[in-house]
């Protein structure tokens, strides 16, 4: 989630109020972004993904201007025509909308520069979802030539000077030589041709979805008029994000002029944006107090709605155009609760009834961890999560464990059995006090074709004991103690296991069913783990184990 | 302490020392007197000063001790005394005078050299090495110094070497695994005034030691004397069985929700991304689904045929009343095969299999949930969760407040408060946060809310409130056991588990 920093005095001007300090950290806290810290005159806030209208400056004093009451209901935007037009070529396939805007006589100082900047970054972040749904451009209006062209070409065709470079370069090499070409190569990967934004005087405004040109795209103190564009692969995406963008510049003071998007391929009919007309949502107060448990009446409803920038009129709800996240009543109903106050809900319990249940296996584990204590064993738990090597290679196996694709860290398998994690922790505690004698309950993995995810999963208890005079008696005594305290018989059948020794390790029964295995670890495998102690270990599927036991 | 008591306290071996340190003061001659080995007769000596019976002193100095062969020569003699003591007048070959004297061709070899510069033999080379005795024979047969010497003995102090003691170490220092000095602590004792009151006493050594059975049987503890043990002094640690610790508090929140009332739910860890993602409404191009937040399997999954109904609710919204997400919903990206993110993947599940007339029902689970994090001091990759859904037509956001202050009163902490947070399945979306009545400041614990309508229509089959939460457990955790690092969950160090302090909450 994206962090940005706020200036508290340029924020209470915004806001047209002056908080005591605790008194703003609070009302920041319950308004619903996550405060991080004030230091000094910066604020430093976390944004929800839901509210990207809250990432400037002049959004987020909106906000918080309205829930203290300041400022409360639906803003109010004007729009002028300017009379303009940018044309949507038929060959923008990968890239096919776009939604533009100007803005004029803004008074850009050099911080009101660098706040521009942010927010096309962290909106391109966001809501953009790292420019691959949409990304953002800011022009000055001086330099343009309208009509303005949207076009897909061949960037080997073109040179021009992207921005922060000193000379032109072929479009192709920006890619390779941008910084913003590198880091979003893989967004155009398949690509031969590129879109480009270029001005009726076939100026080439910008590469998208890199940058700007140096010539005619980099807005500086001398700027007062802007051409704005959104573009992307989600209509609707491109339009919230454009409305978020002149909102902003409107509360900068900006006068924001529409622009007629004329698609050649008439896949959309004329278009004028932005478009700051505000959606309509009917409110359904009753579901609203019920979910609540307020019984808020039509007046306070009003006063609620306003808080949070709506507008509201005879049940209906006005919601302002840079809200992309209003889809259902569900969503006024959280906005009502933010502006009644989070702490002001009474919290309470009902005097229904219901009769808790445990789940069996989980409970039939506490009674064999009761068991095993008893019998003087130590429980370990360990990760679901090991490496190939120790799963296969220490364990003279091949092949076991489910590869994980994209593991970050070593641990990149899913265990098939828990003597590897029990062997590990023995060889991790070879310095300690011997025995040591170690359980563990957990799950391991397998591929099972029957499943809906094609693995399957089983709950085992695995059981090692380590120490100088120890033998396949002892966890054989084990295993029958074991047995004798869940009341069933089983029996031991000599068997083959390259991780036992051979002769000294079977497979343990119940009637007729296989439920585990018990032998005398192999010194291969203690010498390949580094343990210098002799162990024995068992491992059953205490699953099968329960449903046998009862 | 009075005499009687510390008497009747005394270790055997303590008994066995005692009677000869009115002789002796010095560690190695203690020992020989009282026929214990050196080491038991420290620990005796030790245990006699803990007791201020005597104080120990310990002075480094340098003495001689014997080797290997040393050793084996003191028993035996040296092998050129063996050598000369079957020498004649006449030649004999070498073989012949090695068989004779029972020596090695090795030892016959050094001590020919030796014999021959004391002018002990003559020689005569031949086919075969031939020796007699020489001119000085006679007398080094009759006295050998350097075997003189062997006898010895040993630790000898460096410093009383005579003369021609000196003579001899030169000789046999440079032979192999002869004699060697070493630096030593000579230890010896000096008797306090309570020692001297104590060693002048009769002591009585017919002491029990244990109660046997045979005592017992024939009665014949009734005439012995038991001896009286230090109870004040520490004893070697045993350590029990005992559960991981982590256990013993998921077992302690267990007990909390099913005393209100709760029924537990499980499930696999492997899941579908349908199940633990678009189930939940959670946008398909949301960013936790990346690679980098979400462990993947590369297989494919079978989807349930609620599939298609999830995908309108995405794309339109369908009968839930709402939008939707008004992008297209991929069918790859929801057969997606993945380790749960969260136990909401649970909730889901439970709600799709429940029943109007199931209601009100209320459940929970603790697990395990996975997230794509390299280890370190303050990332896990696999971390529990606390789940929760109360599914209730009246249900309302008191209720979620009510349940939550409820556990976490009973997990210790008094105060809880809830702020406005922003997660895709709930609405109104909250995170939960409690008083830290230590550090007092609010901690973050979790997230909470109203399942949306989108997810709550589609797996009941109609809308009704469904309060859920999600909680972490590991700050919680950690913080009893006052943890700095959270890989210390997992470690398995049979020392931290076997001191671990139990969970008493």
């Amino acid at each position: 989630m994206p962090t940005i920093t706020l200036n508290k005095t340029e924020l209470e001007k915004l806001i047209g109020k002056k908080l005591p300090l605790e008194q703003l950290k609070d009302r920041i806290s319950m308004l619903g972004t996550d405060l991080e810290k004030i230091e000094g005159d910066e604020i430093h806030v976390e944004v929800f993904p839901n509210r990207p209208d809250m990432l400037s400056e002049q959004g987020f004093a909106r906000a918080l201007s309205s829930f203290i009451g300041v400022k409360t209901g639906l803003r109010k935007y004007n729009v002028k025509k300017s009379g303009h037009k940018v044309i949507i070529d038929k060959s923008v396939t990968m890239r096919p909308y776009t939604a533009c805007a100007i803005v004029k006589n803004l008074r850009l100082t050099d911080e009101k520069i660098k706040e521009l900047m942010q927010i096309q970054e962290k909106l391109a972040t966001t809501h953009g979802r790292n420019r691959k749904k949409s990304a953002y451009g800011v022009y000055p209006l001086e330099r343009i030539t309208f009509p303005v062209r949207y076009e897909a070409r061949d960037p080997k065709t073109i040179r021009f000077r992207p921005l922060g470079f000193e000379r032109a370069i072929s479009a192709a090499e920006v890619v390779e030589l941008h910084p913003k070409g590198k880091e979003y190569a893989h967004l155009t990967a398949g690509w031969t041709k590129y879109p480009f934004f270029v001005d009726a005087a076939g100026k080439i405004l910008s590469l998208l979805p890199f940058t700007n040109s140096h010539d005619t795209g980099k807005v500086d103190e001398m700027t007062k008029d802007v051409f704005v564009e959104c573009s992307g692969i989600d209509l609707e995406n491109v339009k919230v994000a454009l409305n978020i963008l002149v909102t902003m510049l409107g509360d900068m003071g900006g006068e924001i002029y529409s622009l007629e998007m004329a698609y050649e391929d008439k896949s959309i009919k004329s278009m004028v944006t932005p478009d700051l007309m505000a959606g309509k949502m009917k409110v359904d107060r009753e579901y609203i107090n019920q979910r609540l448990g307020l019984e808020l009446s039509d007046a306070e409803m009003k006063k609620m709605l306003e808080r949070m920038g709506y507008g509201y009129e005879k049940g209906m709800a006005f919601v302002p155009v840079y809200r992309a996240d209003i889809l259902h009543q569900a969503d006024l109903m959280e906005d009502v609760a933010i502006a009644y106050g989070y702490e002001n809900f009474k919290e309470s319990i009902p005097t229904m009834v219901t009769i808790g249940q445990e789940d069996q296996a989980e409970k039939f584990y506490e009674k064999l961890r009761d068991g095993l204590v008893g019998f003087r064993l130590l429980e370990v738990k360990n990760y679901h999560l090991m490496n190939g090597v120790e799963l296969n290679e220490k364990m003279m196996e091949k092949g076991k464990g489910i590869a994980l694709l994209n593991s970050l860290g070593e641990h990149n398998h899913l265990r098939h059995s828990l003597l590897p994690s029990l062997l590990k922790n023995l060889s991790d505690n070879k310095h300690h006090e011997f025995p040591q004698d170690l359980f563990e309950i957990g799950r391991v993995f397998f591929a099972d074709a029957e499943e809906e995810t094609n693995v399957g999963e089983e709950d085992r208890l695995g059981i090692v004991v380590c120490h100088e005079k120890t033998d396949f008696t002892e966890i054989r005594q084990i295993l029958d103690a074991l047995l004798v305290y869940l009341g069933v018989e089983g029996k031991v059948k000599e068997t083959k296991d390259p991780r036992f020794i051979a002769g000294r390790v079977g497979e343990i029964l119940i009637g007729s069913k296989k439920i585990g295995v018990i032998g005398e670890i192999h010194p291969a495998v203690l010498e390949k783990w580094g343990i210098t102690v002799p162990a024995v270990g068992m491992e059953v599927d205490v699953g099968k184990m329960l449903e046998l036991a009862q | 302490m009075d005499l009687n008591s510390l008497i009747a306290k005394l270790h055997p071996l303590e008994r066995a020392v005692l009677p000869v340190l009115q002789k002796e003061r010095e560690l190695s001659a203690i020992a020989r007197a009282s026929k214990l080995d050196e080491t038991e007769a420290m620990r005796a000596l030790q245990w006699l000063e803990n007791k201020k019976i005597l104080t120990l002193k310990s002075k480094p100095t340098r003495v001689l001790v014997l080797g290997v062969n040393g050793k084996k020569y003191q028993q035996e003699g040296l092998p050129e005394k063996k050598i000369l003591n079957v020498l004649t007048k006449e030649f004999q070959g070498m073989s012949v005078i090695a068989r004779k004297a029972n020596v090695s061709d090795e030892e016959v070899n050094a001590c020919i050299g030796v014999l021959k510069r004391k002018s002990a033999i003559d020689l005569l080379k031949g086919k075969e090495l031939m020796a007699k005795l020489g001119p000085q024979g006679d007398t080094y047969k009759q006295a050998f110094p350097e075997e003189r010497f062997l006898k010895r003995s040993f630790p000898l102090p460096f410093d009383s070497l005579t003369e021609e003691d000196r003579l001899a170490l030169d000789d046999l220092q440079k032979r192999k695994e002869l004699v060697k000095v070493e630096e030593q602590k000579r230890i010896t004792v000096e008797l306090t005034e309570l020692g001297r009151k104590l060693a002048a006493t009769k002591i009585d050594g017919d002491v029990v030691n244990r109660l046997t059975t045979e005592m017992l049987v024939t009665g014949n503890w009734k005439k012995k004397k038991f001896r009286a043990y230090d109870v004040e002094i520490n004893v070697p640690r045993i350590f029990g069985g005992r559960k991981h610790f982590e256990n013993e508090a998921i077992s302690y929140i267990r007990r909390i929700w099913l005393d209100m009332g709760f029924t537990e739910m499980t499930g696999k860890y492997v899941q579908s991304a349908f199940w633990d993602m678009d189930a939940l409404f959670v946008p398909q191009d949301h960013p936790a689904r990346e690679m980098q937040d979400t462990f993947y399997l590369s297989r494919k999954a079978k989807l349930p045929k609620l599939w298609e109904k999830i995908q309108k609710v995405h794309e339109n919204g369908a009968d839930t009343g709402s939008k939707g997400w008004q992008t297209p919903f991929s069918k790859e990206e929801t057969q997606k095969i993945l380790l749960r993110t969260h136990t909401t993947v649970l909730s889901a599940q439970t709600l799709s299999k429940l029943k109007k007339e199931d209601l009100p029902a209320k459940f929970f689970a603790i697990g395990k949930v996975f997230r794509n994090e390299a280890l370190d001091w303050k990332h896990l990759f696999a971390f529990y969760q606390v789940e929760g859904i109360v599914v209730d037509p009246h249900a309302n956001l008191k209720h979620l407040k009510g349940y939550l202050r409820e556990f976490y009163q009973k997990m210790g902490y008094e105060k809880v408060r809830m702020r406005p947070a922003h997660f895709p399945y709930t609405e109104p979306s909250l995170e939960v946060d409690v008083f830290h009545p230590v550090k007092k400041e609010w901690v973050e614990l979790g997230g909470a809310g109203i399942f949306r309508p989108e997810v709550v229509k589609p797996l009941l089959g109609f809308d009704c409130p469904v309060l859920a939460w999600g909680q972490g457990m590991g700050r919680i955790i950690g913080e009893y056991w006052k943890m700095t690092d959270v890989r210390d969950l997992y470690k398995n160090d049979v020392k931290q588990s076997r001191e671990m302090k139990a969970w008493l909450r």
